[in-house]
């Protein structure tokens, strides 16, 4: 729902803007543009060139975890302390922060699974050059230069990355305002301080000590030379009439990368765009700053709701990855070819000659916090995947009825709503799982209340749902309603809970509910009690199949800059400038610890977040927001999902019909049929849009749209153990074509169709009025099946396959075996014990592969090995089973009921042979 | 795993403990379809198949007949024998999913799922809101037969009226004609007088203006005749810069002496030959220090100031605002339109006027004219305004005879009524075959939800649902519109309001006018005991 982003005062103005232009877009004008970014502005100012920092390589320590650094600038003699780790599983992780900052800086919490495991780095080589490092395996070195400083990743002769090879590193560091009196005294303090901290210190650091006091010029020259000019924006900036006081000053951090023979970059979600990421040069950086956009539109780098630093690199021989752990607005530029030499120091010589290579060089800009990067090393694109779960966690695993189809609208008006839409799937036999409530159920939009009139008897309501074995989600969103008569205000407010604003005040902005109050939930103890706020006695008439919607948490406050929340408002020691793209993350994580709580510990959670950091997978699902009832915006949700699946969240949907504006039928069928092949399946649409349930649009339509949903209900246990295996690895469970077929760059861009695991690919109908559409069938020496004929296709082929209303392009791989559940009932639980059927599919080699995963659907208990996990193959006409988790115990009711072997002859005889256990 | 799942393709079903007369999920109509110890042929023909694997829990048949009673098939139904209340079919994928769905439990042999035989609680049920509703239906069918006498009793009333009023219509129109040519004859007498008395008074005020004029010319001629010689002089004239004749700003000695006729100077009489061409410009006193050309915009600043003085709502309205909010608004319009421009023109006659003096009042002879004609209009006007009032009656009474207020006037009485229903928010109004409208409890105006639009019904009960169109636009919308459901009732209440679309309301509303009369004999319960021979109604 809800994505209504404007003053109450400004919906005539827009109202007039949209009846003057008769155009319907996203007001660009709300939202910043680099140029209007003033960290963003100063910094891609800065053009490449040689760096101006150099490595002071006498300050070089080497534990068995961690090498540092100290960098010095020879602009301003500020020095930065560098610290490079080996971390587990070839990821190299490299911080750089100032050695001595005025204040703390910024390092975000919470994200990281754990402190990562490292593993033993070594000196090769070293010379007043620089120092090479040794990686471990595979001849993997890190060479770190030093005048001007830069880091290069070798493996054997290549190139991996390099790291400020375009001199773009710069590190604003914290400063005294110079034209105010608090600065004169303040800096005297500060060095009394300083004093003071050395005498203290000079034991644990003697060496540090010394070097400090041996080069007490340095120290004077320090304050000499920093002459930076102080540029507009650096300690104030507007925009539209908001003004950020920045007490803190300029802060911003920035460091390029350079990849040698890449030109395919994937990832750093959330925009409307294609898979595969374009250069920036021509426009503005992308921008990852969690927004709430107005109708938001396609095709620009604009931030969305959500952002994941992350960027995938890939080409035939190897796929990388860089994560930027930075949670402040953040802006990447990408370029191609463009970068100066890739060649340093005698060591690399041999390299001269490559620069015809095609490259990609990225540049990540940050407004505040530390440098703090991962470099993910592959070399597969599964390797990325764990590398990167290795941090953040993975997927997690959720309830199999979510995995169903999801009946939403803002808004169910009221009980009898919502039992009328409940009996029409039963009436038009159309399975469906989740009936979800927007805000209009609460009471004046307090979270956690019921509309007194339309929603008296809520436990009646989700009572009557549970009898059909369905469930409820009902939104609840993290800004507050301030009332005295509230008692999640009352209690919050009392607590201390708000955020405040700059002038030491609890925060307040515009948001549904009028003036609204926003919780802390970077405060531990803050989510700690949002969680116990949903409670069965706690969240009245909640009860266990009620599950909870988290939107509006980017922060979204009508009356803010750019629609969100100032970036001077105060998270007790930080600004929200350091943590905002982390405040959803944190919202969903607070409610999905409560819906675990609730139950005990028992019952796994399912929550559905609008906004979304690195990590956010480990939390529940995303959709991708307030979308339009237009055929682009359908094509586009493959890609959206696709970018996000890349960066470890795999449980990613658009809204099915399109949230704003009315869909055609047709639109609405095309949109169903996608929908269902993609992780996150629900319908959506917004309050002023006509009734869209399935069976308003004539018999022909709701026929088609019931045969979809069934074809997702049929599908359900295969979805189920690509999540349990998302869960266990990382790997996302809708694929890009090249993630499965990593050599062949006919896959590298392709977005408009995508796999199901490793086993299905989809190619949906996307265009109106399409008779047919072209499908790219990877694979030299593969079959694809076709779902619905059982035709046969070779592989590695442009398909051309004519098409109906009916049709949905969907081909299963040849050496596959997929299990389904063909017996489709009212909901996902009707289905438990249902038994299943085995689709063999043969490749040339008559064998094929694959697993089925049973459990019981919804608790933790899988935790404690209460799963069936099995691998079935065929080969040599033998289809057998074995089981792939002995340790593990589970009962089911379900049995197979039907083998179908694709791509073989009619068998003489079948035999059946049951082996003991 | 337990192991026993991976088991076969076919399990060999368990012997079903149905009944022996016919497999379970089978309705008594197709139980001779269904014969034991015989292949058993799929009801499509596509397929025979050994007995045994009907209801095996396992599909052969495409049409699902071979599994009447499990859910292996996906298109298939199960038949609820419901003893006690009416069967019915299911769909075969409602089996065993552990949720009851045939009243007598029997979908539900084998799920766990604690199902109990609700039949007779059902019947009894629907037997007494049947009653119920046959009670109401037939309360309401008598109340409807009265609604239907009462209607064409009305209806003839309206027509015998409207025949009274179309004849006393032919005989306003003769007394209109007469009363015209009463007024005619009258008026014109009047418009004669009247304007004998008007050229009088004109020539009069020309004579004085002539005088004025004169007067002025000679005041101006000695005040521009500066050296008193006689005679005005280009360079006399020169100081007054507001002749400038082609407006330029500067009022050269060639155009003076333009302005003079092309000599140098002119005497009284020469003078006079040229006023006419000056006194529009000329400004009294002026000299060369007054700047003319600022003038003409001090002029056009007036008309925004006057448009201040008739400002709609000055601060003192507001007690009455308060009052009469919608009336107070419709006297604002009236104001600002019709009546507040007229006044400054009007004050700018008078001044006119005011320069040449009022005129004389007519004398006694014009006045008794005026007056006989005076009466004569009045009486007219009088005599035409009941005459568009009887039209509006006529075309009132019109209307509402060809009105289609079903096939038997039934809704007739709905007429110019008006019902209302309070919710938590609004007080919803439909007043039928007019509009309906919402208005918010606690203050604020009105919208309108829709005007008569049709009988919407289906084609076979056209009357069952009133439709109500282009009520007030939805930002971002269609306009506003309303169904209105009619169900019988003994009573005409609207019982519920919602809106199921944005903007798309439905109304439920009740009245005897749609009950239908009931079957002569109340329908004959099903059998109470759970004989199978008589579940096939």
């Amino acid at each position: 729902m809800a994505a209504f982003s404007v003053r109450m005062v400004h919906v005539l103005v827009l109202w007039l803007a949209v009846c003057l232009s008769g155009t319907w877009a996203v007001d660009k004008g709300n939202f910043k543009t680099c140029d209007q970014s003033s960290f963003c502005k100063r910094q891609r100012a800065l053009k490449p060139g040689e760096s101006p920092y150099r490595v002071l390589l006498e300050t070089m320590e080497l534990t068995n975890t961690r090498l540092t650094l100290q960098l010095i600038n020879d602009n301003n003699k500020v020095r930065l302390l560098l610290e490079l780790y080996r971390l587990q599983g070839n990821i190299t992780r490299v911080k750089i922060n100032e050695l001595k900052p005025l204040k703390p800086r910024y390092e975000v919490p919470d994200v990281l699974v754990r402190e990562p495991p490292t593993e033993p780095l070594s000196v090769l080589s070293q010379d007043e050059n620089g120092v090479v490092l040794s990686l471990g395996a595979e001849s993997q070195r890190v060479i770190v230069s030093a005048r001007p400083f830069r880091l290069d990743i070798m493996e054997g002769h290549n190139v991996l990355m390099s790291l400020n090879s375009r001199g773009l590193l710069a590190f604003e560091h914290l400063r005294m305002r110079k034209d105010t009196f608090s600065y004169k005294v303040t800096s005297t303090v500060a060095s009394v301080w300083d004093n003071i901290k050395r005498v203290f210190s000079s034991q644990a650091e003697p060496e540090a000590e010394k070097k400090d006091e041996a080069d007490p010029a340095n120290q004077a020259e320090t304050a000499k030379e920093e002459e930076e000019k102080v540029e507009e924006g650096m300690w104030e900036e507007t925009f539209k009439s908001h003004s950020d006081s920045k007490p803190n000053g300029p802060s911003a951090v920035s460091l390029d990368f350079s990849l040698p023979g890449v030109e395919h970059v994937y990832g750093i979600p959330e925009h409307a765009e294609p898979l595969k990421l374009k250069t920036t040069e021509s426009g503005d950086p992308y921008r990852l700053y969690n927004l709430d956009v107005f109708q938001y539109e396609l095709y620009n780098p604009m931030a969305l709701y959500g952002a994941v630093p992350v960027m995938l690199a890939h080409n035939t021989k190897r796929t990388t990855g860089i994560f930027w752990l930075n949670a402040a607005e953040t802006w990447v530029d990408i370029s191609s070819n463009t970068a100066g030499k890739t060649v340093f120091g005698k060591m690399l010589d041999y390299v001269q000659g490559s620069s015809e290579t095609p490259q990609t060089d990225v540049r990540w800009i940050s407004e505040s916090g530390i440098i703090d990067v991962f470099l993910m090393l592959g070399p597969t694109p599964k390797d990325v995947f764990s590398q990167y779960a290795s941090l953040t966690g993975t997927q997690s695993f959720p309830p199999l009825s979510s995995l169903g189809y999801h009946q939403c609208r803002w808004n169910y008006n009221d009980q009898e709503d919502v039992r009328s839409v409940d009996a029409g799937f039963d009436e038009h036999d159309i399975p469906y799982d989740f009936i979800w409530l927007d805000i209009e159920h609460t009471d004046g939009k307090r979270y956690f209340t019921w509309d007194p009139h339309k929603f008296a008897t809520p436990k009646d309501m989700l009572q009557g749902l549970m009898d059909k074995k369905r469930k409820m989600v009902a939104i609840v969103d993290p800004h507050i309603k301030i009332d005295n008569n509230y008692k999640i205000h009352n209690e919050i407010r009392s607590r201390g809970f708000y955020v405040k604003n700059k002038d030491g005040g609890d925060y307040e902005g515009w948001c549904w509910p009028g003036s609204a109050g926003y919780p802390d939930f970077t405060r531990a103890d803050m989510r700690a009690w949002w969680a116990s706020m949903f409670a069965y006695d706690q969240y009245e008439g909640s009860m266990e199949n009620l599950y909870t919607w988290n939107d509006m948490n980017e922060p979204s406050v009508f009356n803010g800059p750019e629609v969100t929340m100032h970036k001077d408002a105060v998270h007790g020691s930080w600004e929200h400038r350091d943590v905002h793209n982390l405040y959803g993350l944190y919202v969903q994580m607070a409610t999905a610890d409560g819906l675990i709580q609730r139950s005990g510990g028992v019952e796994r959670p399912f929550v559905l977040t609008r906004a979304f950091f690195a990590g956010s997978q480990r939390y529940g699902a995303v959709w991708t927001g307030d979308n339009a009832a237009e055929w682009d915006h359908l094509k586009i949700s493959i890609p959206m999902c696709l970018s996000l699946g890349l960066v470890g969240i795999s449980f990613c949907g658009a809204d099915v019909g399109g949230f704003f504006k009315s869909p055609s039928p047709e639109l609405l069928v095309r949109w169903y049929q996608t929908g269902a092949y993609q992780p996150f399946f629900r319908a959506h649409a917004h309050l002023d849009t006509p009734r869209r349930e399935p069976w308003l649009f004539g018999p022909e339509n709701l026929a088609l749209i019931r045969d979809v949903v069934r074809q997702r209900y049929t599908f359900l246990p295969y979805w189920y153990q690509l999540f349990y295996n998302a869960y266990r690895t990382g790997e996302p469970v809708m694929r890009p074509l090249w993630v499965e077929y990593p050599q062949d760059p006919a896959t590298f861009a392709v977005d408009d169709e995508f796999l199901i695991g490793r086993d299905l690919l989809v190619h949906p109908v996307t265009d109106e009025g399409s008779r047919g559409v072209t499908a790219y069938l990877p694979g030299k020496d593969e079959f694809w099946y076709d779902i619905h004929t059982f035709h046969k296709h070779n592989g590695a082929q442009n398909l051309y396959i004519p098409v109906t209303m009916s049709s949905i392009p969907v081909f299963q791989r040849g050496g596959s075996i997929i299990p389904r559940k063909l017996r489709v009932r009212r909901s996902s639980s009707c289905m438990e014990h249902d038994p299943y059927t085995l689709f063999v599919a043969l490749n040339p080699q008559r064998t094929a592969e694959g697993e089925l995963y049973i459990d019981d659907g919804h608790t933790f208990n899988y935790e404690k090995k209460e799963f069936i996990h099995r691998r079935f193959s065929f080969a040599n006409n033998v289809l057998s089973s074995v089981n792939i988790a002995p340790d593990a115990k589970f009962t089911t009711k379900s049995w197979v009921e039907r083998i179908i072997v694709l791509g073989a002859s009619k068998p003489s005889k079948i035999t059946l042979r049951t082996a003991g256990e | 795993m337990s192991g026993q799942y991976l088991v076969l393709l076919f399990l060999f079903g368990g012997v079903f403990s149905v009944e022996v007369q016919r497999p379970r999920g089978v309705p008594l109509s197709k139980r001779p379809l269904y014969e034991e110890d015989k292949p058993f042929t799929c009801l499509d023909g596509s397929r025979t198949i050994p007995f045994d694997r009907v209801n095996d829990d396992y599909c052969d048949c495409q049409d699902g007949s071979d599994e009447p009673g499990t859910a292996a098939c996906p298109h298939g139904s199960f038949h609820c024998t419901n003893a006690g209340f009416r069967p019915t079919f299911i769909p075969s994928s409602r089996v065993n999913d552990g949720i009851c769905d045939c009243c007598d439990a029997t979908d539900e042999y084998n799920s766990g799922a604690d199902c109990q035989n609700t039949c007779r609680d059902l019947w009894r049920k629907e037997k007494e809101s049947m009653e119920k509703l046959a009670e109401i239906a037939k309360e309401g069918f008598l109340l409807k037969q009265q609604l239907i006498q009462e209607a064409n009793r009305g209806l003839e009333e309206k027509k015998s009226k409207l025949t009274d009023v179309q004849n006393s219509k032919k005989d306003l129109e003769e007394k209109v004609e007469a009363l015209r040519m009463v007024k005619e004859t009258a008026e014109q007498p009047e418009k004669e007088a009247k304007d004998r008395h008007l050229k009088a008074w004109e020539e009069q005020k020309a004579v004085i203006r002539m005088e004025k004029d004169k007067a002025r010319m000679a005041e101006v001629f000695l005040e521009l005749d500066g050296d008193g010689d006689g005679f005005v002089s280009v360079a006399e004239l020169l100081s007054h810069s507001e002749l400038d004749q082609n407006s330029d700003g500067s009022f050269t000695e060639a155009e003076a002496q333009e302005l003079l006729g092309g000599v140098d100077k002119l005497d009284t009489a020469g003078f006079e030959s040229i006023w006419s061409k000056i006194k529009e410009k000329y400004m009294s006193g002026s000299n060369t220090d007054a700047p003319a050309p600022v003038e003409p915009p001090q002029e056009e600043v007036k008309e925004p100031a006057s448009d201040n003085d008739s400002e709609p709502y000055p601060d003192d309205d507001n007690p009455e605002e308060e009052e009469e909010e919608e009336d107070e608004e419709d006297d604002d319009e009236m104001d600002d339109g019709d009546y507040k421009s007229p006044p400054p023109t009007e004050t700018h006659e008078k001044k006119d006027d005011d320069e040449d003096g009022t005129m004389p009042p007519y004398d006694e002879e014009t006045q008794k004219l005026i007056d006989a004609a005076q009466k004569a209009r009045d009486e007219f006007d009088e005599a035409e305004k009941s005459l568009r009032e009887v039209d509006d009656n006529i075309r009132n009474l019109e209307k509402e005879i060809s009105f289609d207020f079903g096939p038997s006037v039934e809704f007739a009485y709905l007429y110019s009524q008006c019902y209302e229903l309070t919710t938590g928010e609004y007080v919803y109004r439909l007043c039928p075959f007019n509009r309906v409208s919402q208005k918010p409890k606690y203050g604020g105006s009105e919208t309108n939800l829709g005007s008569w639009g049709k009988w919407a019904g289906p084609e076979d009960n056209i009357y069952s649902v009133m439709k109500y169109e282009h009520g007030t636009g939805c930002w971002q919308g269609p306009n506003r519109s309303t169904t209105v459901k009619l169900t019988c009732g003994t009573e005409t209440v609207v019982t519920s309001t919602s809106e199921p679309s944005r903007c798309e309301y439905l109304m439920e509303f009740t009245s005897p006018a749609v009950c239908q009369e009931p079957p002569p004999m109340s329908q004959e319960p099903p059998p109470m005991t759970s004989d199978h021979g008589h579940d096939e109604l």
